[in-house]
């Protein structure tokens, strides 16, 4: 039995979970919201989860109801993300580690949303799409890595969807992408955008360059809901295309969606419907654990530790870019 | 009848690939059917520009001499490509599964790979969906013979016939062409990791096997796509 607590820090959420073997005992975050038309800096955004971090973490001791003593294992986000906040929720770990006598574990953000959503649906074996505000990928699992099958090869689908809300002075609370989806469900027009499908691997730079270039033009010929509708028609097809694709290579019939992006139910509704097609499941999770958090840290923590995985103290370093296929799954056959 | 009644081969990636008698000879049906999962608009014209290109790529391949199923009828209306049925074969991605790089031909067939492609790219050609499912081995008569040796594939008697052009273009520029190159390199390393030699064999072929042209400028292209995807941030 492992009792693992987490630090998540890599982009504007502050995460802090605690899982007892499987089991989620507290899930506390706090989200660094700016205001519209504005994304998220590094030096901001740290001193942010510097402010909070306090109480987010005695929010997260109370919920559990444990003690320091009873944990086995303290995890924080190694990579990849934003620098500067990484480092606080680094240093808060190292701190607690030799305060609380703990052993320390550094995890790979994507491996945790993989293994959180794996947690929560009881997917077994599924094509992973990981679909964030730093990220777009299709993963499989095969011989102890989780490779990557495809990606964007520019940016990356939320982040595509932020700069758009911004273009559009959208509110970022509770986020961008949110209010998005709201907006898009009374769209009715349908724009056609650029679709950019090569291989497993999509584009966005082409969509979001002509919606930020010619905004002026279309917003005399199509509503701000029209045009948010057309966006998430668009790039969710293509997310949805590249799934199918990767799961005809290799021959899956499970799909987990991931990351922040995930929790978009159009997105879900269609991932649903192409499955369906071919007799396969989607699955998903909502936004309390799609979203960054702690628990996702812990878990994929606690899967690792129990799995013999130690990480020397003099290891505890954060870094920006740790692509997904790095880490050595050693919990998995 | 033309055509008798069609049996459900196989849900690639986009098509149901049925297989039927058609005019006498045995024949594919790649259907791209409705995707209810997008936009009708959208959907439409997805469509119309896969099954054009993919018909354009086939006959262009037929001039350049590159080994694909010969086309047959294209009907825009039914969303159906007919093309010759290749009723013997294996795809390279269940070639290396099986037989491994321990196989006396395997590298013999990734260079095959490499010179292919370059064909494909000296031609203009780009294939946009280049992985190990997309590139069918068949037997390949060898002079002097009457038929099929059933041993064909133990014996390296093989031929590569590139399918599943539907993401292909004519008059590719060199980014295209290098974006084909990353495509590829990517698709190995997820699927054929334990073989981490195979793509450096196939893009060694791929520059030494058209002494003529240049390649350098496409490798070049190929190398800062790829510098591009390492440095990308992955913040979120
Ligand atoms: N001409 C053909 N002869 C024999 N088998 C074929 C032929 N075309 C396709 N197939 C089989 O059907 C599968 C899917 O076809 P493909 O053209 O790749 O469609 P998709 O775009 O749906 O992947 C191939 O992997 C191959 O096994
Ligand atoms: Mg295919």
């Amino acid at each position: 039995m492992v009792l693992a607590i987490g630090f998540e820090g890599s982009a504007n959420k502050l995460g802090v979970g605690i899982v007892r073997d499987g089991q989620i005992i507290a899930n506390c975050r706090r989200t660094y919201i700016t205001p519209p038309g504005q994304g998220f800096l590094p030096r901001e955004t740290a001193e942010h989860h510097q402010q909070k971090v306090h109480e987010v973490l005695k929010e997260a001791l109370d919920q559990s109801g444990i003690t320091p003593d009873q944990i086995d294992v303290i995890c924080y986000t190694k990579g990849p993300g934003m620098g500067a906040p990484l480092m606080v929720c680094a240093i808060v770990a190292r701190t607690l580690s030799l305060m609380w006598k703990k052993p320390l574990l550094g995890i790979n953000h994507c491996i945790g949303h993989i293994e959180m959503g794996r947690l929560i649906t009881n997917a077994y074996n599924p094509t992973v799409l990981y679909v964030s505000g730093g990220n777009t990928q299709i993963i499989a699992y095969d011989r102890r890595r989780y490779r990557i099958f495809g990606e964007t090869i520019d940016i990356a689908v939320g982040n595509c969807l932020d700069r758009f809300a911004r273009v559009l002075k959208l509110s970022n609370e509770p986020s961008p992408g949110y209010n998005i989806e709201q907006a898009a469900k009374r769209g009715k027009k349908y724009l056609p955008l650029p679709y950019c499908v090569k291989g497993m691997d999509v584009s966005f730079s082409g969509i979001l360059s002509l919606m930020e270039t010619k905004i002026d033009e279309l917003l005399k010929t199509y509503t701000p809901d029209d045009l948010c509708y057309s966006l998430q028609e668009t790039v969710f097809a293509m997310l949805v295309e590249i799934t199918e694709r990767a799961m005809a290579h290799c021959g899956s019939d499970e799909v987990l969606i991931v990351g922040g992006v995930g929790c978009n139910v159009r997105l879900q509704e269609m991932m649903g419907v192409m499955c369906k097609e071919r007799d396969a499941r989607v699955f998903a999770t909502d936004e309390r654990f799609c979203i960054d958090n702690g628990v996702m840290i812990a878990w994929a923590g606690a899967l690792a530790y129990s799995s013999g995985t130690r990480m020397d103290f003099s290891e505890s370093y954060i870094t920006q870019r740790y692509r997904t296929d790095d880490v050595e799954v050693t919990w998995r056959d | 009848m033309d055509e008798s009644e069609p049996q459900l081969l196989k849900q690639g990636a986009e098509a149901r690939v049925y297989i039927c008698k058609y005019l006498g000879r045995d024949t594919v049906i790649k259907e791209r059917f409705q995707k209810k999962y997008r936009h009708p608009d959208l959907d439409v014209e997805i469509v119309k520009e896969r099954i054009r290109n993919e018909a354009r790529s086939i006959l262009r391949c037929k001039f350049a001499n590159i080994r694909t199923p010969a086309l047959y009828l294209v009907d825009f209306e039914r969303r159906k490509i007919y093309m010759e049925y290749l009723a013997t074969n294996i795809t390279v991605k269940d070639f290396i599964a099986k037989h491994g790089t321990a196989n006396e031909h395997f590298e013999k067939i990734a260079k095959t790979i490499g010179e292919t492609l370059r064909k494909l790219h000296d031609n203009n050609i780009v294939h946009g969906d280049l992985t190990t499912s997309n590139m069918l081995l068949i037997p390949k008569l060898q002079a002097g013979a009457e038929q099929i040796d059933p041993a064909w594939l133990a014996k390296g008697h093989v031929e590569l016939v590139m399918i599943d052009f539907g993401l292909s273009y004519t008059d590719a520029s060199i980014e295209d062409k290098g974006v084909d190159l990353y495509v590829l390199e990517r698709a190995l390393l997820s699927t054929h990791s334990n073989y981490e030699d195979l793509f450096a064999i196939i893009l060694k072929a791929y520059v030494v096997s058209n002494p003529k042209g240049n390649a350098n400028e496409t490798i070049k292209r190929f190398e800062e796509v790829r510098a591009r995807g390492r440095k990308r941030t992955m913040v979120g």
